[in-house]
């Protein structure tokens, strides 16, 4: 098992900077959606670290594995996840939701061409990506498509007419991953609409069902590994989450489920909880730390 | 004032047409359309929710079967699906009915229009003309709604033929495109040598009092009104415009400047649509009087087409009393 873990460890500190380059841009913007880019820090490290292959210019559009991000408000850890594979520089983070800057408050792929598509009105993502992942089986791709929802999406009706579209075209180049954190903007999902029970209601959309702690690394690769292997299903992994991952204040609670602007003491403590030392804080704080990062 | 005007339009029996669907619907012109053109272009597939035999792809579901795809009755899921489908370089066709598409305008808005996919949504059951399933069905809002989202091409072939050109031209456009399609049996009024342009109004009959311009099932009326007129020595001119956005701006300039007042006619509510965008480009540029003929502002009901043109003001008649009033104002300012 140690060397297991050892073999997870670069993702683990990968997401350590997607956590903290999220609310490094959620700072240096005044608002956005903090729980959210947390919770899902883990999956999206794994999923950028290991999965997916981002759209370049010269990127083959039918032999890429594609990610969507459907939760369209947590951009702020995809966005980081871009600046740590090389494909913007950190400092690009610094301009997240300013006039003029390629990082829209929710994902723009005109903007931004390294994102698969525009998302943000929830349900959307999830239904493009199985539009993808039709048109990528039509032209006889062997390419796969992942899109992570969040659980208050999956109160979109859209969400399930999708789920039984995929279900229906048996798309198994089609992998979900739900950010299962249990809150949504207002309050928890059982008070707002419950969602339960997710796992039978995705299988009986006939989807295979995957659940795991979707913070444990361990986890996160069997599942998608398993996913792979699924044949004449799309598959659902439901990743129990926390909102707000990583830092404690945030945790658990509906009130960073965003848009919220971050205070400077409160990104102090923060950055602190995800072993920033403390001579580098005033760098996050100032962005000077990446004026030097041209990438 | 002489009735100068000389048709430009087909005699009934008058020439070949393209593909040969004289006395279809628009929706059965243009499912024939997508056959046709299939052989030629590889790279469309067609998207239907359970109603192809209502918006005419039934005719390419059969031929095509492989390059059918069935959605079920889930709009949302399918438009926005259809972006993403585009977006590894096949262009989906999305057909249902208007309402339909309103239902999933959002849809259209941020997972192909924002987006700037390549997908052409193709709404039949338009307007009135819909008929007797009521006004459930019957949108008079889909202009309005679809002009307003940015880079969003907006069409209204009148005839057949027009569906069958605009058909290849959209398909040969980079970009999204909404379009009417129509339910009813439609009057061929366009002649063998029309040739469609995506943002070009036609002039088909000369006329020197009055400009009607109008698109889909309403130009037909339109030439009805002109009759009428001329009976009484008044020379109009009538317009197709089957391109409600872009606008053909330079076109109802001109029109503007030779005759001086207009009458818009449209099936579909007269806040949002054809109307309104003549208005826009009127007011900016050469003031002058318009009279709006459309479904004012209320929802329609069950009825044949054409006894609810004539309940809610849309035939050849009404259009040339509107076309008098506009002369009236024309000659008090």
């Amino acid at each position: 098992m140690q060397s297991q873990q050892t073999d997870f460890s670069k993702f683990e500190d990968l997401s350590k900077r997607l956590r903290i380059g999220s609310l490094v841009a959620i700072y240096h913007a005044g608002s956005g959606h903090p729980g959210g880019a947390l919770s899902a820090a883990d999956l999206m490290s794994y999923i950028s670290g290991r999965l997916l292959a981002w759209p370049t210019s010269n990127g083959n559009a039918l032999t890429r594995d594609r990610f969507v991000l459907s939760k369209g408000h947590a951009c702020p850890v995809l966005y980081a996840a871009a600046a740590e594979s090389g494909i913007i520089p950190h400092r690009m983070l610094l301009t997240f939701r300013k006039l003029g800057s390629p990082l829209q408050g929710h994902p723009h792929v005109l903007d931004a061409p390294w994102v698969e598509t525009s998302t943000g009105s929830l349900g959307q993502g999830f239904s493009a990506a199985i539009g993808m992942a039709l048109g990528l089986r039509y032209q006889h791709s062997k390419a796969r498509v992942y899109a992570m929802l969040g659980d208050g999406e999956l109160q979109e009706g859209e969400v399930w007419e999708g789920a039984m579209c995929a279900g229906h075209y048996k798309l198994d180049n089609l992998c979900v991953v739900v950010d299962h954190n249990k809150l949504q903007s207002d309050d928890s999902n059982e008070n707002i609409m419950g969602v339960e029970p997710l796992r039978a209601k995705w299988e009986a959309f006939r989807w295979h069902v995957i659940e795991i702690d979707g913070h444990d690394f361990q986890q996160i690769n069997a599942a998608f590994t398993e996913a792979k292997k699924i044949s004449v299903k799309p598959t659902v992994i439901i990743a129990n989450t926390v909102k707000g991952r990583g830092v404690s204040f945030m945790e658990g609670s509906p009130l960073w489920h965003g848009s919220v602007k971050l205070r400077d003491e409160e990104l102090v403590t923060a950055l602190s909880e995800l072993g920033v030392s403390e001579r580098l804080v005033g760098g996050y704080l100032d962005g000077s730390i990446w004026q030097d990062d041209n990438r | 004032m002489e009735a100068s005007g000389k048709t430009t339009t087909a005699e009934p029996n008058a020439g070949p047409l393209l593909i040969g669907t004289s006395g279809d619907s628009l929706r059965e012109a243009f499912g024939k359309a997508l056959v046709q053109l299939a052989p030629k272009y590889s790279n469309f597939v067609v998207f239907d929710a359970d109603i192809a035999g209502g918006t005419g792809v039934h005719h390419f579901r059969k031929a095509y079967p492989h390059r059918f795809f069935q959605f079920g009755i889930a709009e949302q899921n399918m438009m926005a699906a259809a972006g993403g489908f585009a977006s590894t370089g096949v262009i989906p066709f999305v057909t249902t009915f208007a309402v339909f598409c309103l239902r999933a305008q959002e849809q259209a808005r941020l997972s192909i229009a924002y987006a700037r996919r390549n997908v052409k949504i193709v709404a039949s059951h338009p307007g009135l003309d819909t008929g007797p399933d009521g006004a459930s069905a019957q949108a008079t809002e889909d202009l309005a709604a679809f002009r307003a989202i940015p880079g969003m091409v907006v069409l209204s072939p009148a005839d057949p033929l027009e569906i069958e050109q605009a058909t290849e031209a959209i398909l040969n456009y980079d970009g999204p495109v909404y379009m009417r399609s129509g339910r009813s049996k439609t009057r061929r009024i366009l002649g063998a040598d029309y040739r469609f342009e995506i943002g070009k109004g036609r002039i088909l009959r000369e006329g020197s009092d009055v400009t009607i311009i109008a698109c889909g099932v309403q130009v037909a009326r339109a030439l009805d009104a002109a009759d009428l007129l001329a009976v009484d020595g008044i020379s109009a001119r009538v317009v197709n415009m089957s391109t409600i956005k872009p606008l053909d701006r330079e076109m109802v300039v001109q029109c503007a400047e030779e005759t001086g007042c207009f009458v818009t006619a449209e099936d579909h509510n007269i806040h949002g649509g054809l109307g309104s965008a003549v208005a826009e480009v009127v007011v900016q540029n050469r003031p002058c009087p318009i009279e709006m003929i459309g479904v004012r502002d209320t929802f329609g009901e069950s009825g044949e087409p054409d006894e609810l043109a004539e309940k809610y003001g849309l035939t050849g008649s009404y259009i040339a009393a509107a076309a008098r009033r506009a002369m009236g104002r024309k000659a008090r300012t």
